[in-house]
């Protein structure tokens, strides 16, 4: 439990981050929280030869509106993000994952930016902003760069980030009226990863679904949209024949592997039910219910 | 050993005068006032101050000068012959100063192999071949611990793998031998039987009922919090070997070290200080322990080895892992008339677990339980597997958690499949308080009991009746909701001289006390606390007994050097055994005491009577000399011809067993959807005995009912085909935590010990071996009416989604 040697760097300013990373190449990781890469490290599946600890940087934690947007800090810890009323109120399907992250030890060091960057598919963040249809600011020696999150995860622990680069913000567009989300997350104990989990952001118009987002946690190798079961509400009326649809199509759609937390077929059908609750959660929100 | 012949268990009677029927009562008993604080008061624990302050003092904080660090090299396979051992780059690195191989240790004389707890042999070091996944290899010594974690990535080891064999019923064909060092070239281990078969045929022949239910209690690992570790600290000069051990049985660990090292037992200390968590794990030795001796031994100067979390998880004991197979028969009036067990012993790589040297399935024969049969037959066969040795006596008094896992299961199924109520099933086949002592028909002689109390009480709490109502209700709804009821009897405090032995010493336990000449006093005791609150328990028996404070009590434990020899702390014997010492030592004290009053007094002791804390004469208590008065006169006015000083010891050999009992009742909601398991009720009613704290019974009953949920939904240590452990970290070795537990709600029946000297029972253990069957039981019950028998533990969400589905349920 005792890492390998590397050499450990403190900028406190992110053009001084940037330009570490610039110099030191992939042989760098970026430390934010350190619950992901710490582990790693103790375990030897990651030996970096150059931790850049971002801890320093004054400016990129913070939770606010801005033109239409909720802009996140990515040094953002996710207690605070649990603990925002700004979240709270008006982004249930961010405040659903703000509660079931990790445990509460982890989300107060853990930020939003390290479970977005380190493009884990058990990562409970990438679902969440997949289905809100975030954007995400990444800094490098160019200057700023936004990258949608429909383009963010490309591999499994690979993002669209260079190895040169730093993610300093992300932005979710502000749901509109008739808006709601859920998030519905299985696991075998509070901390672990989940099972399987479902994000669902949508919009009502009376009794149709207008637009629907639909992500899925840990069942598949890089984050993923659950498109064919959006598209089984999208358009239409949610009845629990479409729900059960949706669930049904998302199940089929991801891709989960064997492991400790359960078989394939076992993967598949309790996504099939978190992806019917959670729909059946954000409609009700985006009807005004709780 | 490795064949014992088969044995069947005879426990004589107790003595004479244990034999009558204790009354039981709710009162928990109280003769001091609050200032001397003895039996039955809620005292705040003694030592906590210093443990909520970071002020504990544990191995990992002995720091020595000239300090070395030890790390070990572990096995990549479970099964592998070793072709050759490279540790040039390793020594080559600055800062590495040794590496011990088992070639090493052989030339040492002999080192590289040593005893089990059961009279078996595992490896210290291996030269030949490795027979489990992490089993230790060799050891790199170094300068600093950081440069000992790097250097062990040095170490060059060429294995040529051999097949594993995980699961012992293969393991019994023999294709693969695990111990090719043993004469008969076989996995059988032992067999081992107890009850009467002739009899138990017999009413199996006559039964009107019978069911059937084969079960797992799978691997488990007591996860303490702190690791394992020492700090070995050999003095050249003076020839004496210092051991600071995270171990449960100090004095038994220096008598083995010196029988297995050659060096004299006077020259070895063993210092056990605070410890972390012992639940059974740090009772054996394991093979980095004595391979931090010999680094200490051979380099002359202090080493320390402390276990990182995934060794800890991987290669220490285990516990339970017995594959069991249960008949139970009932007559035609529901009447259960006997119990058949066939059981397999998963031992891994070698017999090391902890039980009493005659019992090599420990007290698994207490398998009737609370219930009055009229026969019963068990039979266990011990089978080597290429996984880590073990198994452990978790948290639980050698065995008797799977015993009672079987029987509650049984009674469960048995009282379902007859159309009863499981609660009043039970009720019909207690044994009844008027039966008790009640001799069982597998030979043990339960001191006292009254099931029936126990049951109505924690029946009464949690509303039984409302609930099956409302189970009833809410099925009609297909809601999925269940009840489970366990009311299991516990067998604790080992033991008495004729049958328990570890090792061939036997299972007394001990207690010395010093009264200072200002009143006060230090008592030393040979068990050792895990955090079971020995300072506060030990310190309100001496206050009982004397009148002393309890405030004024030092208690000492663990280091051999100043406390008396001693078995040990584990299967909840400390109370029943050197609980017992404290409590006789303190009635020598009280003896002298007498005589001392008398003399100051000026009166025939015969005139004297006890209050609280001083003798006073009979009829005329003003006249009267407290025990400080009586202190201060030992040293200063003792009468002449008598010896000076206050003090006493005492060597305690129980007379029988302590057999704690309780009902828990357990409510579960089940999400049809994804198979989870809520526990939302759970109701424990312990009965121990006299109450020494009540506060520290309900901590151990917090905390054992936690780790009772535990195996119940989530732990299990998990192989796969290759004998590679899965579960190496906390990530997937599931502990729960506070967010798993549901509110435990305690109550307490009272039924004294007749033989204890204070009427008292262990209780650490009751609550670890009483709550997962009560889970188990309340999630059959509510799956029952889809067909579903028996569940194994852990139940986790994929076996239930699997059943619910199977029968045609989903959402």
């Amino acid at each position: 439990m005792i890492p390998g040697e590397f050499e450990y760097h403190a900028p406190s300013t992110v053009e001084d981050a940037v330009s570490l990373l610039d110099t030191l190449g992939d042989e760098a990781k970026v430390l934010a929280g350190g619950h992901s890469l710490v582990p790693a490290m103790r375990f030897r599946l990651a030996q970096p030869r150059h931790l850049v600890d971002i801890n320093r940087i004054a400016g990129l934690s913070y939770v606010r509106e801005e033109d239409g947007h909720l802009v996140i800090g990515a040094l953002t810890r996710e207690s605070e993000l649990e603990h925002s009323s700004l979240v709270a109120g008006r982004y249930p399907l961010l405040a659903d994952a703000g509660r079931v992250i990790a445990d509460p030890l982890v989300r107060n060091r853990g930020t939003v930016g390290g479970n977005l960057a380190h493009a884990d598919p058990a990562n409970d963040h990438p679902a969440v902003m997949l289905a809100y249809g975030a954007t995400l600011v990444a800094r490098g020696p160019g200057g700023e760069r936004v990258i949608p999150v429909d383009d963010f995860f490309v591999g499994l622990f690979e993002s669209a980030l260079k190895p040169n680069e730093l993610l300093v913000e992300i932005r979710i567009p502000s749901p509109g009226a008739g808006s709601g989300g859920a998030y519905r997350k299985l696991e075998r104990k509070v901390g672990d990863y989940a099972i399987s989990a479902a994000a669902v952001q949508l919009t009502m118009d009376g009794s149709m679904c207008t637009a629907a987002r639909i992500a899925l946690t840990n069942v598949s190798p890089v984050p993923m949209r659950a498109n064919a079961a959006e598209a089984e509400i999208l358009g239409e009326e949610p009845t629990e024949d479409a729900i059960e649809a949706a669930g049904r199509a998302a199940a089929a759609e991801c891709d989960p592997s064997a492991d400790l937390r359960g078989s394939e077929e076992y993967k598949r059908d309790i996504t099939r039910v978190l992806v019917k609750r959670a729909i059946r959660a954000a409609v009700t929100r985006a009807q005004g219910g709780a | 050993m490795s064949h014992l012949e088969s044995s069947v268990q005879s426990l004589h009677p107790a003595p004479e005068g244990a034999s009558k029927q204790m009354e039981t009562t709710d009162q928990i008993r109280i003769t001091t006032p609050e200032k001397v604080c003895g039996m039955g008061h809620r005292m705040k624990r003694k030592e906590d101050p210093r443990f909520i302050r970071g002020q504990g003092h544990y191995v990992d904080d002995v720091k020595l000068p000239g300090m070395l660090y030890m790390d070990i090299v572990r096995s990549p396979y479970a099964h592998a012959k070793i072709l050759n051992i490279d540790a040039s780059e390793a020594l080559a690195t600055p800062g590495v100063l040794a590496v011990i191989t088992g070639k090493d240790l052989k030339d040492a004389g002999n080192l590289h192999w040593m005893p089990t707890l059961m009279s078996d042999t595992q490896m210290v070091l291996p030269i030949d071949k490795v027979v489990y996944f992490a089993q230790e290899v060799c050891a790199v010594v170094a300068t600093e611990r950081y440069i000992a974690a790097d250097a062990i990535e040095k170490v060059n080891v060429e294995y040529e793998p051999l097949p594993a064999v995980v699961d012992p019923f293969e393991a019994l064909k023999d294709e693969v031998i695990v111990r090719d060092d043993k004469e008969k070239k076989t996995n059988h281990v032992w067999h081992w039987e107890a009850g009467d078969k002739e009899a138990t045929d017999k009413v199996f022949g006559e039964a009107a009922t019978v069911v059937k239910q084969s079960m797992h209690l799978p691997r488990i690992h007591v996860a303490s919090i702190e690791t394992c570790g020492m700090v070995a600290n050999y003095d050249p000069t003076m020839g004496k070997m210092q051991l600071y051990m995270t171990t449960q049985a100090p004095h038994a660990i220096r008598t083995v070290f010196a029988l297995v090292s050659g060096l004299p037992e006077h020259k070895i200390q063993v210092i056990s200080p605070d410890i972390g968590g012992g639940f059974g794990g740090k009772v054996p030795v394991y093979p980095g322990y004595v391979v931090c001796a010999v680094a200490s031994l051979v380099t002359g100067k202090p080493v320390k080895w402390i276990e990182d979390r995934s060794e800890n998880l991987q290669a220490d004991s285990f516990a339970r892992d017995y594959h069991i197979t249960a008949e139970m028969a009932a007559d035609a009036k529901g009447k259960i008339t006997g119990l058949r067990v066939k059981t397999l012993a998963d031992n891994g790589a070698a017999d090391a677990a902890a039980n009493p040297s005659k019992f090599p399935a420990g007290m698994y024969s207490i398998c009737t339980g609370s219930y009055d049969m009229k026969a019963a037959h068990v039979e266990v066969d011990g089978v080597y597997t290429t996984k880590p040795p073990g198994g452990v006596a978790y948290r639980c008094s050698f065995r008797v958690t799977e015993a009672v896992h079987m029987v509650e299961r049984m009674t469960d199924i048995l009282a379902h499949e007859l159309g009863e109520d499981p609660a009043d099933f039970r009720v019909k086949n207690f044994i009844k308080p008027e039966q008790f002592p009640y001799k069982s028909p597998t030979g043990w002689e339960y001191d006292s009991g009254n099931y029936d109390a126990a049951l109505a009480k924690a029946m009464d709490i949690i509303g039984y009746r409302e609930l099956r109502k409302e189970q009833a209700e809410k099925r009609a709804r297909g809601e999925l909701m269940g009840i489970g009821i366990c009311s299991f009897t516990e067998v604790v405090g080992a033991g008495p001289s004729r049958d328990f032995d570890i090792l061939g010493i036997k299972m007394f336990d001990s207690a010395e006390i010093r009264i200072h000449p200002t009143g006060k006093a230090i008592a030393r005791f040979g068990t050792k606390s895990q955090g079971q609150g020995h300072e506060t328990t030990y310190a309100q028996i001496i206050a009982e007994e004397l009148g002393i404070p309890a405030a004024d009590v030092e208690i000492e434990e663990g280091d051999t050097d100043t406390a008396p020899y001693g078995l040990g702390t584990y299967a909840s014997r400390s109370t029943p055994t050197a609980g017992a010492a404290g409590a006789m030592a303190a009635r020598k004290i009280k003896a002298k005491a007498r005589k001392i009053a008398a003399h100051l007094l000026e009166v025939g002791e015969d005139d004297l009577e006890w209050s609280v804390d001083r003798w006073q004469v009979k009829g005329s208590p003003d006249q009267h000399k407290t025990i400080q008065d009586i202190a201060f006169a030992a040293y200063t006015n003792h009468p002449q011809g008598m010896e000076a000083g206050l003090e006493a010891t005492d060597y305690y050999d129980p007379p029988n067993l302590t057999f704690p009992f309780g009902s828990y009742i357990a409510v579960v909601d089940v999400d049809s959807g994804t198979g989870e398991v809520k526990v939302r009720r759970f109701v424990a009613v312990d009965d121990c005995g006299n109450i020494i704290n009540p506060l520290v019974v309900e901590g151990q009953i917090h905390g054992g009912l936690t780790q009772g949920l535990a195996p119940a939904l989530f732990e299990e240590i998990v192989y796969d085909e290759n004998g590679q452990n899965l579960t190496g970290t906390f990530a997937d070795y599931l502990v729960p935590t506070a967010v798993e537990s549901p509110k435990w709600e305690t109550a307490h029946t009272i039924t004294p010990s007749p033989h204890h000297p204070l009427g008292a029972k262990g209780v650490g253990e009751s609550p670890t071996v009483g709550a997962p069957p009560a889970i188990a039981n309340a999630v059959v019950d509510a799956l029952w009416h889809l067909g579903v028998r028996h569940v194994d533990i852990p139940i986790t969400p994929q076996k239930i989604w699997k059943l619910l589905r199977d029968a045609g349920v989903s959402d």
